[in-house]
């Protein structure tokens, strides 16, 4: 026998030396952190098979057709998903539009024009909008923003608007204050603490030194702002937009309350409309296990779940990439 | 290029807009927390506590709302709080760097923001449809599932600030890995974890739509979880939408109870964070 241990002999008396207490306790707890790392993923692939499955009967009845079917009649069982898919897009896209330049806006102000001890309780005031829960904003929507959009803002706008030729299509119909831009308003409210955290994030990632060099060639804090810090976190802020797109899409409560729950299709802006989540919210009550609806309902599901996904995704990586670099 | 005092105009006029907008965001917060006050304060009566919900007229109370959701939120956590701290812990320490965690990490994030309909969805396709009834115990496992990514992704980013050479100085003591978890990583990032927990909490409180397949909502008092059960936000979504004033007077009752409750749990948690930082 050799007097010296060879490597690996070494190496396991090394390794036993080194953890007395862990021989059968510590596989038992690595194993449950990988788990539950691994649960994760399982959770993420059960919700998309159970919601695939769910409605898989819907699409074999109607085919592919579903996705832009117009139609949705419980009496005669024809169901298409085409009016809530759109509804879906026109009122988070309106979500978007309203929220990006206040979201822009309020960056700016947190980031270079807040006086340093008022940028924390601002921000966190900002971002106490997002936890607001979204059964509230539905409440407010319909008890306060409703009745001022059916009073003050839409008569207006339906005078001055409607008239003009193609613009006038967003513009037309009665003042119900329930509708696509009720809904997307308050969504816009919902998100913009998501799309504004992030901006800040992303502004303040900025390298002093770029700013520095701008402001030294005389540029003023706007165009330091337009011209080096947005561009270069252009990719992220990007990201952050999607991410609130990402949410709008998905949003249940509040849109339940203020978009009027029509199944019916309109360009216009005040006209009621539906969205997936609010479609699967209200009908499923009326909607018997083992229906034709139901399975439509799943099925419609299971299209949020991959027109979210899809977005979400693109969100994080576009988020990630920037930020790591 | 534009003339100096062009540009220093714009630069006063984008400026004043940008403060506008922010002052616009915070007078937003307080419309709609000024909303809750003025119409959930006077309807926010002992009868709240004390008498469950019963039929219009009868002045009845949200008691069977409240004790559902706690039951239901508490169960939840139960469940939640441990998958989450274990995967935030894989994320952070044994997935560190590793294509694995980089995969469970995307998809914590996706889930993050799911729709919350769909984790009801889900969940009743799971749980609700095979057992051919709605229950206590599919509304807390909804809630769960909204739970265990806000864990995960807390536990991860707390347990990240922790020092290396923490670590190390147990693993260098002989410490198995399960003691340095538990006894030097967790405690260290102890706070921060809680913080998490509490914003998982906050967030469940005030879901709806994941409950709406899954506890359904019930009426009378009733602490079985496997039945269908009462919760705050359901009872506070049946009664908006009715036209009964009391009932309306009373989902503004709750409503103002949730939302102070969950912004109370959001500020205590930013506290622990800034002070952390």
């Amino acid at each position: 026998m050799d007097a010296t241990l060879s490597g690996t002999q070494a190496d396991q008396a090394l390794a036993s030396a080194h953890k007395p207490t862990g021989k059968v306790s510590d596989p038992i707890f690595v194993g449950l952190l990988w788990a539950s790392g691994i649960f994760v993923l399982v959770l993420l692939g059960l919700i998309i098979a159970m919601l695939f499955e769910g409605g898989l009967p819907a699409l074999q009845e109607f085919g592919i057709s579903f996705l832009w079917s117009t139609t949705w009649n419980p009496v005669t069982e024809k169901f298409g998903a085409g009016v809530m898919i759109f509804g879906t897009l026109f009122s988070a896209i309106i979500a978007v539009i309203i929220a990006l330049p206040l979201s822009f806006g309020i960056a700016f102000f947190l980031t270079e024009i807040a006086p340093g001890p008022l940028r924390r309780p601002i921000g966190v005031a900002i971002q106490l909008l997002a936890a607001i829960p979204s059964i509230i904003y539905g409440m407010w929507g319909f008890f306060v923003i409703v009745p001022l959009m059916a009073a003050y803002v839409q008569p207006p706008l339906i005078e001055w608007l409607g008239p003009i030729p193609l613009i006038g299509a967003l513009f037309q119909g009665p003042p119900l204050g329930a509708g696509m831009l009720t809904a997307g308003l308050i969504m816009a409210i919902m998100i913009l603490p998501f799309i504004t955290a992030m901006f800040v994030e992303v502004l303040e990632s900025v390298p002093p030194m770029l700013k520095e060099s701008a402001y030294g060639v005389g540029a003023t804090t706007f165009e330091v702002y337009r011209n080096v810090s947005v561009p270069y976190g252009r990719t992220a802020m990007v990201g952050a937009v999607m991410l609130g797109l990402g949410r709008a899409l998905g949003e249940t409560m509040a849109v339940t309350f203020v978009i009027g729950n029509a199944t019916r299709m309109s360009a216009s802006l005040f006209a009621p409309g539906s969205t997936i989540a609010s479609t699967i919210a209200n009908e499923f009550p009326e909607a018997a296990p083992g229906s034709l609806k139901l399975q439509s309902l799943l099925e419609l599901g299971f299209i949020l779940f991959v027109i979210s996904f899809i977005v979400l995704a693109l969100s994080r990586m576009l988020v990630r990439t920037k930020l790591k670099g | 290029m534009a003339s100096l005092a062009r540009r220093r105009a714009t630069d006063h006029i984008v400026k004043a807009i940008s403060t506008a907008f922010a002052a616009l965001s915070l007078i937003l917060l307080a419309w709609i927390l000024w909303t809750l006050i003025a119409r959930g304060l006077p309807a926010l009566g002992p009868n709240v506590f004390t008498r469950i919900t019963l039929p219009p007229g009868h002045e009845g109370g949200l008691l069977n709302a409240i004790v559902g959701s706690l039951i239901q939120i508490v169960v939840a956590l139960v469940i939640g709080t441990p998958i989450g701290l274990f995967c935030g812990t894989f994320l952070a320490e044994n997935g560190r760097g590793t294509q694995i965690a980089n995969v469970v990490r995307f998809i914590n994030d996706v889930l993050l923001s799911a729709p919350s309909i769909l984790i009801g969805l889900f969940v009743y396709q799971l749980l609700v449809v095979p057992v051919g009834g709605f229950s206590g115990w599919a509304g807390a496992a909804a809630l769960a599932v909204i739970i265990i990514p806000v864990v995960v992704r807390t536990t991860e980013d707390m347990l990240n600030l922790v020092p290396i050479g923490l670590r190390e100085a147990a693993f260098a003591l002989g410490a198995p890995q399960w003691k340095v978890v538990t006894m030097v990583t967790w405690r260290a990032a102890r706070a921060g974890i809680m913080t998490g927990i509490l914003l998982a909490l906050a967030r469940a409180a005030g879901e709806t739509a994941p409950l709406l397949f899954t506890s359904l909502g019930n009426n009378g008092w009733s602490l079985d979880m496997s039945g269908p059960m009462a919760s705050l936000p359901i009872a506070i979504y049946q009664y908006a939408a009715s036209p009964f004033d009391d009932w309306v007077a009373l989902a503004w009752a709750g409503a103002l109870i949730i939302t102070v409750g969950v912004l109370t749990l959001n500020i205590l948690s930013r506290l622990v964070l800034a002070k952390m930082k």
